[in-house]
């Protein structure tokens, strides 16, 4: 008995970290990530709704604005805790990591460390301002809201775009960093289309996501002037920002085709170098080289590549490389299909997109059908899914190397072994957060529908409470 | 110029120390305060008190952590590789706590609230004992250097660990309680100001005899941190417990701003005598400050973040603390809406 519980306690002390440490980086950044686009764009809808109610007039425009800012204190609390826990992360997991590229890779976080804490105070500001300033001062700063958000997520993605592009640091013979040119680092190769992509995905995520809330509402029922402006506002945000992200996109990919070539063979699923590739539809890589099912699009992919040179573009394929400086097999599979949701899932956004577009170009109104409040409910959850696809195609694709040529994930890792543990939990209080977090936004929604609840100091950032002492009690 | 970098971080660490130890003495008295009924008075006041910016407070901690990976990445990865425990531990209880706060401000079921409650209480002492152990982990010299790592057990349950442990505890106690003496003041309750100004006493007392037994355990444990205490940094301790005697006196006498002003001093002092005592090591003994620091550019980049920080975190707090001073306007912004 005893000796059982010894071998398998030696066993559990001997777990391999390094799937458990990927496991968990993945995981609570795939958490966090869903925050980011309500912390970087909701702030901008408040705005709109709330210059339309100063302009106009407009009450119901006021009440949205100031609900709006409410929900996002809550929100970015959430996001604040989650991140922080990423940055325990970075050297918890990845220490050598850190320990060797950490004077290069650090430096985006020490401007997206100024940005957040401006974003932090100037959301307080907001939530205090609705009662204590004038109306159009009060608006005013609202805008740093939008700016240090932006500037903040550009900051944490040109951290991921070096990974991708390492620059600006220069090696010594024994391969350890010696110099660093700061702005180099920042603005590598492929930070300004990676950033651009992401601070797209935030709007495109945040207002799918806040109007997916009100198309439910009007599915419900509730289709009275301020559910309409609220599904209004956030979804042509989002309208707008699918096709520009679509543009964007196909750039990055092209990116990719120049800078990435091995990622972008896992992307279009190429096992030999050729030209004339098909884009594939589905379909998987065998560990023979092979590819089975799917649907293929003759010449697609090289045409996509370069159009210039049009299906005769030669793609570069997984064998360019040996094996242990590609994705295996499997990871190959996970990016491609993560590449196909994220194309497929932006494709049908867009249509959606263009449907509402069309809606308002020839009848003046959205669409009244109710296959389109249908589709507009669940694409909240769609573009969600779309943006961690997007996430696990660079990720994954990226795959052995964690910088990218220079240094891999098994070389990155902690040696602690007790990290399934820590995995475990993180996993189980994440859980538990997304559960509260739904629970407190749907039960700060319900206050409001019953018209209650509409100050400031219930809410996270928001001035403290006028202290309502319960009387009559002895105190020890 | 990895001075620079040295001292910028220092003071991150008695930020921390000193802003986000109070928001977690404020959670031990949350704990204490006993069942929910005798708990609620305290309780309100311990609600009230912790700032308007939730959380805001970790904010130097990931301060830290960037300056610390980005300018001394060697340190960084022996730190983490060595102290993994207690640095996970502290960040599963900075989750608990900041969520449970969160939820705790936005759910108006009590017994919701409770639990909600009890999480963040627990949590409030579990990460200054993490942190305050892991200090000792580090000035007891107890990390490598090179990256490698240390004993993951011995570096953090050893005496001086547990010193900065219980130490750190008490001292987020004792700095909360003084403070929450202060806002019972405004607030004009005078029972509620009894009731903490008698545990500051009691903390201060506890802090003042820990620190006090805390100088045999660093002479047999850390022998390096106890010569640089010991001469170096004298002045800064000496200060440190004249302010702290001197608070003590002040709280006896019912004199909550002086003994405020004069605990955060004590406070801030030992940390930096800390800092002082351990010069110029980064790990005490094997690993300088110069000798890990990071390449100049890296450095300036970092430098250059912190003045920005500085020049815009400023202003802008300065405005909020100034809405937060300032009455409501009658009739402006949205008032209770209509209804839908
Ligand atoms: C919801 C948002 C969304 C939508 C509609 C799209 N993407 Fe995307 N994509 C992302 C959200 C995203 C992302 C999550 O934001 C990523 C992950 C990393 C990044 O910078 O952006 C990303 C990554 C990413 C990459 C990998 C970049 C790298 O590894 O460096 C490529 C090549 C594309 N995208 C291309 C496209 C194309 C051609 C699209 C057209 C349909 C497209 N994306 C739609
Ligand atoms: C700025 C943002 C990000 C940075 C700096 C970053 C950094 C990292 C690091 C250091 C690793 C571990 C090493 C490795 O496996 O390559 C990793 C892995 C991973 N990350 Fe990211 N990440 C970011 C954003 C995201 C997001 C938003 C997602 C969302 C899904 C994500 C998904 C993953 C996945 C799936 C892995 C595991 C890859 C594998 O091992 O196969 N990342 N990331
Ligand atoms: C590995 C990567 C990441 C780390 C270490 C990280 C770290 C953090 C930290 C520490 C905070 C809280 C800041 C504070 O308390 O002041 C935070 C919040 C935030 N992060 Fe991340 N983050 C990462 C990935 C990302 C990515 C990929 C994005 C965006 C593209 C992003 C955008 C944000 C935003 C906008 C906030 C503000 C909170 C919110 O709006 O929800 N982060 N992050």
């Amino acid at each position: 008995m005893t000796d059982a519980i010894a071998i398998v306690g030696r066993t559990l002390l001997a777990v391999d970290p390094v799937p458990w440490a990927r496991a968990q980086m993945a995981f609570t950044l795939a958490c966090h990530i869903i925050l980011v686009p309500l912390g970087v764009s909701w702030a901008f809808m408040a705005l709109i709704a709330n210059y339309r109610g100063i302009r106009r007039n407009d009450h119901d425009s006021l009440v949205l604005a100031q609900r709006w800012s409410k929900y996002m204190a809550v929100t970015f609390a959430v996001g604040a805790v989650t991140g922080t826990v990423l940055s325990f992360e970075f050297g918890l997991l990845w220490p050598r990591f850190m320990g060797r590229w950490g004077d290069a890779f650090g430096i985006p976080f020490a401007f997206e460390g100024v940005f957040f804490f401006l974003e932090a105070i100037f959301v307080s500001i907001y939530i205090f301002g609705w009662r204590r300033l004038k109306p159009w001062t009060h608006f005013l700063t609202g805008i740093p809201i939008v700016l240090t958000g932006i500037l903040g997520s550009v900051s944490v993605v040109a951290a991921n775009a070096w990974m991708n592009s390492p620059s600006g640091f220069t090696l010594n013979a024994a391969g350890e960093i010696v110099e660093v040119d700061p702005l180099a680092v920042i603005f590598n190769d492929s930070m300004p289309l990676q950033a651009t992509h992401m601070v797209i995905a935030a709007y495109l995520v945040g207002g799918f996501l806040v109007a997916s809330v009100y198309a439910t509402g009007m599915l419900r029922g509730r289709t009275d002037r301020y559910h309409r402006l609220g599904f209004i506002i956030a979804f042509t945000v989002a309208a707008v920002a699918t096709p520009i992200q679509m543009g964007v996109g196909d750039s990055l990919a092209r990116w990719v085709y120049n800078n990435q070539p091995v990622k972008f063979a896992a992307i279009e699923l190429v096992p030999k170098t050729s030209s004339d590739v098909p884009e594939t539809l589905l379909g998987r890589l065998n560990d023979d080289g092979t590819v089975s099912g799917g649907i293929p699009i003759p010449g697609l992919a090289s045409w996509l590549s370069d159009p210039s040179t049009g299906k005769a573009t030669l793609v570069q394929g997984l064998d360019t490389v040996p094996a242990h400086q590609r994705p295996t097999t499997r990871q190959v599979n996970v990016v491609h299909l993560a590449w196909d949701v994220m194309v497929g899932l932006g494709t049908l956004l867009f249509l959606v997109s263009l449907w509402y577009g069309l809606s308002w170009v020839f009848r003046r109104d959205m669409p009244k059908s109710r296959w389109f409040l249908r589709i507009a409910a669940a694409a909240g959850v769609l573009a969600v899914i779309t943006m961690e696809a997007g996430w696990v195609v660079t990720e994954v694709g990226r795959q052995p190397w964690i910088v990218y040529e220079y240094m891999k994930v098994e070389h990155a890792a902690t040696g602690n072994t007790g990290v399934w543990i820590t995995f475990l939990v993180v996993a189980a209080l994440y859980v538990g957060l997304a559960i509260t977090t739904i629970l407190v936004l749907r039960g700060m929604s319900r206050r409001f529908r019953r018209d209650e609840g509409e100050d400031e100091s219930d809410v996270p950032y928001g001035p403290s409470q006028p202290l309502d002492l319960p009387e009559d009690q002895p105190v020890a | 110029m990895s001075t620079a970098a040295a001292i910028a971080l220092f003071v991150g660490v008695t930020a921390y120390a000193i802003f986000g130890g109070a928001d977690f003495g404020a959670g031990f008295w949350d704990l204490v305060a006993g069942g929910a009924t005798r708990g609620d008075r305290p309780r309100a006041v311990i609600d009230h008190s912790i700032g308007p910016i939730w959380e805001a407070n970790h904010v130097w901690l990931v301060f830290c952590f960037v300056v610390l990976w980005t300018c001394f990445p060697e340190a960084y990865a022996s730190i983490t590789l060595t102290l993994f425990v207690p640095l996970t531990l502290a960040a599963l209880g900075i989750v608990l706590r900041g969520s449970s706060f969160a939820f705790r401000k936005a759910v108006f079921r009590t017994r919701d609230r409770r639990n909600f409650g009890a999480a963040f209480a627990v949590a409030s002492v579990l990460v200054p004992y993490c942190m305050g152990a892991i200090a000792g982990g580090i000035a007891s010299g107890r990390v490598p250097a090179g990256g490698q790592a240390g004993d993951p057990w011995s570096s953090w349950v050893n005496p001086t660990s547990v010193l900065g442990g219980v130490l750190a505890v008490t001292v987020a106690a004792y700095l909360a309680a003084v403070y929450l003496v202060w806002d019972a003041r405004r607030l004009s309750d005078p029972i509620i100001r009894e009731y903490f100004r008698r545990r500051a006493v009691i903390t201060a007392v506890i802090a003042g005899v820990a620190a006090f037994a805390g100088i045999f355990v660093l002479r047999a444990d850390a022998r390096y941190l106890f010569d640089g205490l010991t001469s170096r940094a004298l002045p800064l301790v000496a200060i440190s417990a004249t302010a702290g005697a001197a608070s003590l006196v002040l709280l006896v006498r019912n004199a909550a701003r002086g003994a405020r002003l004069l605990a955060v001093g004590a406070v801030g002092t030992v940390i930096l005598a800390w800092g002082v005592a351990q010069w110029d090591y980064m790990l005490p003994q094997s690993l300088t400050v110069a000798a890990a620091a990071a390449p100049s550019g890296t450095i300036a980049a970092v430098l250059v973040a912190v003045a920005a920080a500085t020049v815009l975190v400023v202003p802008a707090f300065v405005l909020l603390y100034r809405l937060d001073q300032k009455g409501l306007l009658p009739g402006e912004g949205v008032e209770r809406d209509t209804g839908q």
